[in-house]
């Protein structure tokens, strides 16, 4: 049997750096039959323990091994809507992979390869579906609305669809797909394939409903008004955090999530062909060091531009997955580690010129479980700057809450829910970002799921 | 949807287009906006709502050509689409009644003015106008600002029409027989315009001690509270005009910031208009 883990070929990084093309490469069909004989086939899989929407891995697997494309396709939709999208920014590593029971030789599975390629090239995914296809007014069942079109909207507004709800998903955005659309760049993520993702969802029935902001264009007393008779928020954390220091608001300085939206939801790297513009020096800096953080610096890089990371713990914090960490590295990306920001400088025209830091040292470890980052007196040095990025987290989006009193939320602005998922408001209901904080993509997916079935109870026992 | 029944010019560059958009219409409220999107390449602007009429599902927005989204807006014609409309947006104008309210649009703010003018009028205020322009062919909606106000003033830079300076000139005067009178606790100002104008009128409101409101048009991408792209400094604070705004106290607003941040794009707008000259 072969034993070498098969990995996806890369785009050589002095060749990526240069375009916005993914930079992961999927398996040929050599590698997935490959590395699809080498799964054992575990009576007792550990992998699907692993899975926060519990695919039936070896039973996919099994199905690419058998060259059956659209039947291991098939197998993952049992459970995961958005297969395409998971095998390319799952952390399997944490996950499925772990669970391998491989993973103990150092060999786990490639599981999320074998994901992709089952997803991507299994083509006629679609026409499966078309048969179901029923538009709202077909259905006699009860109206669900779903809000956002994230991750965990998308999975909850599918499995709900499938159950035979009538579902509307609602987006403020002019594309569906939230952070899927406005946060992962193109080289991680193709847009291309989030919208194929989203045209299966549509398939199934969901009506996609975009410019509306709920809070706003609607509230969710309106919603009920108009006859849904639940309702499943999935706005995710869109508030982005700021480090709260002098010359924060100066221009030249982005959130994250501008820095992102502008780039990967307007497009603004073609700009003037795409309208949005973005406005950005050669040097620049990015704040943060999780999967949002490198997500900017590698689009900087991919703008020609010398970027810098700082953080103010070191290497082995970095929430950021490691693959992507090595990646960024390969691009040529700079780290200044163990470093706080204390001030950004303005020159005369009142653009960012540097930014004053100091060096931190870790102390004892904090309630993440992470070393706490402390400041070493008298170390304060500065970093020449022309951008900076900050990425240190985005929080839930308040606006849903503010428009709805009654909906009790967390001091850390999370809306409350119990273990039904259900808010303080009757037949409400929430998950993903918006009641843990940000978190993966896949949780969010897996929190989609479950609040799906526990919509449907809901809906059943409250006719 | 979104598609523009109705196009009038109102003035040099300045111009008025209702479009259907039911379910923007059903909740706005004085002092709110929306983004509007041209085409899907396009580029998010927040405008104003100039008016809303719920029963017919429209909602009437007013514009000045400056860039190149607008300029592009302008070419637009009855009977064409908009790509996408969202709204409505940002908190509406507390419109409760105070007893005076002057109201000041300067330009195309004129525009945003209006449908403030009348919410305070309809909650039984006093309500004293004081609109300007740079010349007489870039006034706007005079008619409509004199059936909501008890009192309009019009002035201009160059003198062309109404009174010659600037509308900070009649809002002194207003509110030295305003503190004549012992009035000024019963007293509102609202401003909207261009931000030298909104910074000028704080700065003469500030000495009478006049609660002093101004809406603020920072850039917006989302315009949903997500990219905070529209802060702003309120009382040393950081503020996001799309959600916390756009309405803010005059006093505390740091205004040299705000048109700091208005102008980071500058280039880049000017490039966008040199290569991608907007003719249909």
């Amino acid at each position: 049997m072969e034993q070498n883990r098969q990995e996806v070929k890369q785009q050589p990084p002095q060749e990526r750096i240069k375009n916005f093309f993914e930079v992961s490469l999927g398996f040929t069909e050599e590698q997935a039959l490959a590395e699809a004989k080498r799964c054992l086939q575990c009576k007792n899989p550990a992998c699907v323990k692993g899975c926060p929407v519990e695919i039936d891995i070896p039973a996919f697997i099994k199905l690419i091994k058998d060259k059956k494309i659209k039947e291991s396709l098939s197998k993952i939709k049992e459970k995961n809507n958005l297969p395409a999208i998971c095998g390319r920014v799952c952390p399997q590593e944490e996950q499925c992979e772990v669970a391998c029971i491989l993973s103990k030789k150092n060999i786990p599975i490639n599981i999320g390869a074998l994901e992709r390629y089952a997803s991507d090239f299994a083509d006629e995914k679609l026409s499966d579906n078309k048969k179901k296809v029923k538009s709202a007014e077909d259905t006699q069942s009860a109206k669900v609305a779903v809000v956002g079109s994230g991750p965990a909207g998308l999975t909850a507004a599918a499995d709900l669809v499938k159950m035979g709800y009538s579902v509307a998903l609602f987006e403020s955005l002019h594309l569906a797909g939230g952070v899927l659309s406005y946060g992962i760049p193109e080289f991680r993520l193709p847009k291309k394939i989030v919208f194929g993702e989203v045209e299966y969802i549509k398939s199934l029935g969901v009506d996609i409903q975009t410019n509306v902001l709920i809070g706003k264009t609607f509230t969710l007393k309106d919603l009920f008004k108009q006859g849904f008779k639940a309702i499943f928020i999935g706005v995710g954390a869109g508030l982005p955090q700021f480090l709260n220091i002098p010359g924060e608001n100066a221009p030249g300085v982005y959130s994250a999530n501008e820095f992102l939206t502008r780039i990967n939801l307007m497009k603004a790297y073609k700009f003037p062909q795409a309208i949005t513009p973005i406005h950005i020096g050669n040097k620049i800096v990015v704040v943060g060091a999780g999967n949002v953080a490198f997500d900017c610096a590698r689009v900087a890089i991919r703008l020609g531009k010398d970027v810098t990371l700082v953080y103010r713990r070191s290497e082995t914090e970095m929430p950021a997955r490691e693959d992507e960490i090595e990646n960024a590295k390969a691009e040529g990306l700079k780290f200044q580690l163990l470093t706080q920001p204390k001030e950004i400088i303005l020159d005369k025209n009142r653009m960012p010129s540097a930014m004053r830091c100091s060096r931190m040292e870790l102390g004892k470890p904090d309630s993440s479980g992470r070393r706490r980052p402390v400041e070493i007196p008298n170390s304060e040095f500065e970093i020449p700057v022309d951008n900076v990025i900050v990425a240190i987290g985005q929080r839930p989006n308040p606006l849903i809450y503010k428009s709805t009193p009654e909906l009790k939320t967390n001091p850390e602005g999370t809306i409350c829910v119990d273990e039904n998922y259900m808010t303080t408001i009757p037949g409400v209901f929430a998950g993903g970002d918006i009641t843990t904080g940000a978190d993966t993509v896949i949780s969010a997916m897996g929190a989609g799921k479950k609040a799906a079935r526990a919509v449907d109870n809901y809906i059943k026992t409250h006719k | 949807m979104y598609r523009i029944i109705k196009k009038e010019i109102l003035a040099d560059s300045v111009k008025r287009i209702i479009v259907e958009a039911p379910l923007v219409s059903v909740n706005a409220k004085a002092g709110q906006f929306v983004v509007v999107m041209i085409e899907e390449s396009g580029e998010r602007i927040p405008l104003t709502l100039a008016d809303t009429d719920k029963s017919k599902g429209l909602i009437s927005l007013i514009f000045q050509e400056v860039g190149f989204t607008t300029k592009k807006l302008g070419l637009l014609n009855e009977g064409d689409t908009l790509f996408a409309v969202l709204g409505p947006l940002g908190k509406p104008t507390h419109s409760e009644k105070v007893g005076t309210v002057i109201c000041i649009g300067g330009g195309v703010g004129i525009a945003e003015v209006y449908p403030v003018s009348r919410a305070f009028k309809e909650a039984g205020n006093h309500v004293i106008g004081i609109i300007g322009a740079r010349s007489k062919e870039l006034l706007i909606l005079e008619e409509e600002m004199k059936k909501v106000c008890e009192e309009l003033f019009v002035t201009t830079d160059d003198g062309s029409y109404g009174r010659k300076g600037f509308v900070t000139d009649v809002l002194k005067e207003q509110l030295d027989k305003i503190a004549n009178a012992k009035d000024t606790n019963n007293c509102l100002v609202y401003a909207i315009g261009p931000v030298p104008m909104m910074a000028r009128v704080a700065d003469v409101t500030r000495p009478y001690n006049v609660k002093t409101v101004v809406s603020l048009n920072p850039i917006m991408v989302d315009a949903t509270g997500m990219c905070g792209s529209c802060r702003v400094t309120v009382a040393g604070e950081t503020k996001f005009g799309c959600v916390d705004g756009p309405e803010f106290d005059a006093h505390q607003v740091d205004f040299k910031e705000l048109t700091e941040r208005l102008s980071f794009f500058k280039q880049q707008e000017q490039e966008c208009l040199n290569k991608n000259c907007p003719r249909k």
